[in-house]
């Protein structure tokens, strides 16, 4: 069985929820970034999914379109992203989340991009402009190769859709808790609880929610309604303005064992 | 999805999750519209009271005796209302937009053209209009940012990347993802996911409708080669359209060379790139070995594009259209050549095109008959123009 799929069951045995934390690779320059993964995986992060820093990210709000372009002013390519992941899972265990827009991986060739990561060290990959009408090419790479293609739902799907997308999911389900791009939100969208419930009633697997969750607080009420949390933009904008490799590790670091807490206590309190 | 939206392999739709129920939409919208005789009745209306169409093939006998070759025919988009051939497909989309229910525009603009034609819009049917625009092209081209604020809209400048007219596409798909439930997205070129090149292409459609129908009239046969413009493509499909099925009409489709094809500075997305895909939609692309989009440059904001539309990719791969570029040199010589020699200020975008009919012109004669789409005019450019000479003249 797939890695994360691992994880992912040894959580729910254990009645935990996923904390799914988000990195641009390479921002702000390979050695950093290598440092910082080190950092989420010592300090709770369950998953960890890597992006490839691309031009035109158009899924991402400003935060993470920042930080690509210091990515791509570092020099980092694709095969750079590829040789953190081989890095990374020399020393961790956690499994590995590889986010690319659909060009990335085109380019790329999409047979042969899913069996770089796959090798790479990579359990699964999500692609935020390829919706699942779009999906049949990779979906049979990565199933050749052992990845999961991570399926997308969102408040404006509608119920039809949901049940095919639903079905067809392995891993998880990043579920997008507002209609908009990543990046920081004073308040959850209340609607979120009415996509989990819909969801829920096509699909057992862990549900993640993610767009928006920007503080331990929201963190724990996300955990209550699901069974992870996807935390990026808001990892980003804490460690962005901080120069020092070091201090930006210990900031990343302790957010992230906050947001860890948060879930952990979160999970009693709205149960 | 009834239609595929694909054209053989390129097209589709590559957008985020959340965007495809607004797809779905408005391709429900724009299938029901299609048919129906009363939406049919108003987009007809509208061209013929609003915009002033049909818009008049014109005979260029001064320019053609100075070429000493074919014979040049303008189709003169120029004299459009707004100026440009933007307004067709922004009228008609603003049009669906009411039928939806939707009372707040979002565009992208990079010569101006299409924000105005958006601005004219919502002005028109009473919508509030958001433009984004690339904080480069503001410059360039203002005379088209003081238009589109006096006629109501909201322009909002883009400083990512390189602040054209690419950088304007993705925040107004940002903000359409954002308020898609109670917000039209008024793409303006035949580009973006599936069905935006269809609907686009329809729209534009009447500028080659016309032009058969008038060349008919006319010369009493059919044009030997159709030329026009290609940025993002929506006044040459406009054109090339209706002609697909007559084989013995060729077509060429002229894209921004800037500085020179061997220079990185140019937008020849069909001549220089490979297969991609940027804003929601596989096609052509100036991209690098990783897929990163390549800066472009264009003398012409409205070229200024590292994409295509798909329909142009289509055509390339089968034969059926050729692409040609021209330089920024050769299009602003042809911007004063027509100026000088016909009275007709033409839009940099469409000196290209009359850039490639002036180069290709002489090796025939007056028998043949070259058809070039005037698709808008230059008065948005005379500035910019001006200060080119300016520092050309040191």
């Amino acid at each position: 069985m797939n890695k994360l799929e691992n994880r992912m069951n040894e959580l729910k045995r254990a009645g935990k929820k996923a904390l799914i934390a988000f990195l641009t690779a390479g921002d702000p320059n390979l050695a950093v970034s290598a440092k910082l993964l080190n950092v989420l995986a010592e300090n709770g992060a369950d998953v960890i999914e890597l992006g490839v820093p691309f031009s035109d990210p158009l899924a991402d709000g400003p935060v993470l379109q920042a930080s690509a372009v210091r990515a791509l002013a570092a020099g980092i390519t694709l095969d750079d992203v590829f040789l953190l992941a081989v890095r990374f899972c020399e020393k961790f265990a956690t499994p590995l989340v590889l986010l690319a827009y659909y060009n990335t991986i085109y380019r790329r060739g999409v047979e042969q991009f899913c069996r770089e990561a796959a090798e790479a060290g990579f359990s699964a990959i999500v692609v935020p402009d390829l919706p699942y009408e779009e999906a049949g090419r990779l979906d049979l790479a990565t199933a050749s190769t052992g990845l999961i293609n991570i399926r997308f739902l969102a408040p404006t799907t509608r119920e039809s859709r949901m049940e095919r997308i639903c079905k067809s999911s392995a891993g998880f389900i990043y579920c997008v808790t507002v209609t908009g791009v990543t990046g920081q939100r004073s308040s959850l969208d209340p609607g979120m609880q009415t996509l989990l419930a819909k969801a829920r009633k096509y699909t057992d697997l862990p549900l993640a929610l993610g767009f928006g969750i920007s503080t331990p607080e929201q963190a724990a009420t996300a955990a209550a309604a699901a069974d992870a949390v996807i935390v990026g933009s808001a990892l980003v904008a804490q460690i962005e303005n901080v120069k020092d490799p070091a201090e930006k590790c210990v900031v990343a670091g302790t957010f992230i064992s906050s947001l860890k807490r948060a879930i952990e206590g979160g999970t009693q309190e709205f149960a | 999805m009834k239609d595929s939206g694909r054209f053989g392999i390129f097209g589709g739709r590559y957008v985020p999750e959340t965007l495809i129920q607004a797809l779905d939409e408005l391709e429900g919208a724009y299938l029901a519209a299609r048919v129906d005789e009363a939406f049919q009745h108003a987009y007809n209306e509208v061209l013929l009271n609003y915009v002033g169409r049909p818009t008049l093939l014109y005979r260029a006998e001064r320019l053609s005796a100075k070429l000493g070759g074919a014979t040049i025919l303008l189709k003169r988009e120029d004299l459009n209302h707004t100026g440009a051939h933007k307004i067709n497909n922004a009228l008609g989309q603003a049009l669906l937009a009411k039928r939806m229910g939707k009372k707040r525009l979002v565009a992208e603009t990079g010569a101006g053209q299409h924000g105005v034609a958006a601005a004219t819009a919502a002005a028109l049917f009473g919508m509030e209009c958001v433009v984004y625009m690339g904080e480069q092209d503001m410059g360039r081209q203002a005379l088209n940012v003081f238009r589109i604020r006096m006629l109501g809209a909201e322009v909002v400048p883009v400083c990512s990347g390189s602040a054209t007219l690419k950088d304007a596409a993705n925040e107004a798909i940002r903000a359409w993802v954002t308020n898609c439930r109670d917000t039209f997205y008024l793409l303006g070129s035949a580009v973006g996911p599936h069905p935006y090149p269809t609907l686009v292409r329809d729209l534009q459609s009447v500028i080659g409708k016309e032009a058969r129908a008038q060349s008919l009239q006319l010369l009493g046969r059919l044009p030997d080669i159709l030329i026009a413009c290609v940025g993002g493509g929506s006044n040459a499909i406009g054109l090339f359209h209706p002609f697909l099925a007559d084989e013995t009409v060729r077509m060429i489709g002229v894209e921004p060379a800037g500085k020179g094809l061997e220079t990185q500075e140019h937008a020849a997305t069909l001549t220089m790139g490979t297969p991609g895909i940027l804003h929601g939609t596989l096609s052509y692309l100036l991209q690098d070995e990783y897929g990163q989009i390549s800066p472009v440059h264009s003398v012409s904001a409205g070229l200024d594009y590292p994409g295509v539309g798909p329909e142009h990719s289509y055509l390339k791969s089968i034969g059926r259209a050729e692409y040609a570029t021209i330089t920024d040199e050769e299009a602003l010589a042809a911007f004063a050549l027509l100026t000088r020699t016909e009275g007709i200020i033409p839009a940099l975008e469409s000196a290209h095109a009359v850039a490639h009919a002036v180069k290709i012109a002489p090796q025939y004669d007056s028998e043949t008959v070259i058809l070039v789409n005037l698709s808008g005019r230059g008065d948005k450019d005379v500035q910019a123009v001006a200060k080119l000479r300016e520092v050309a003249a040191g």
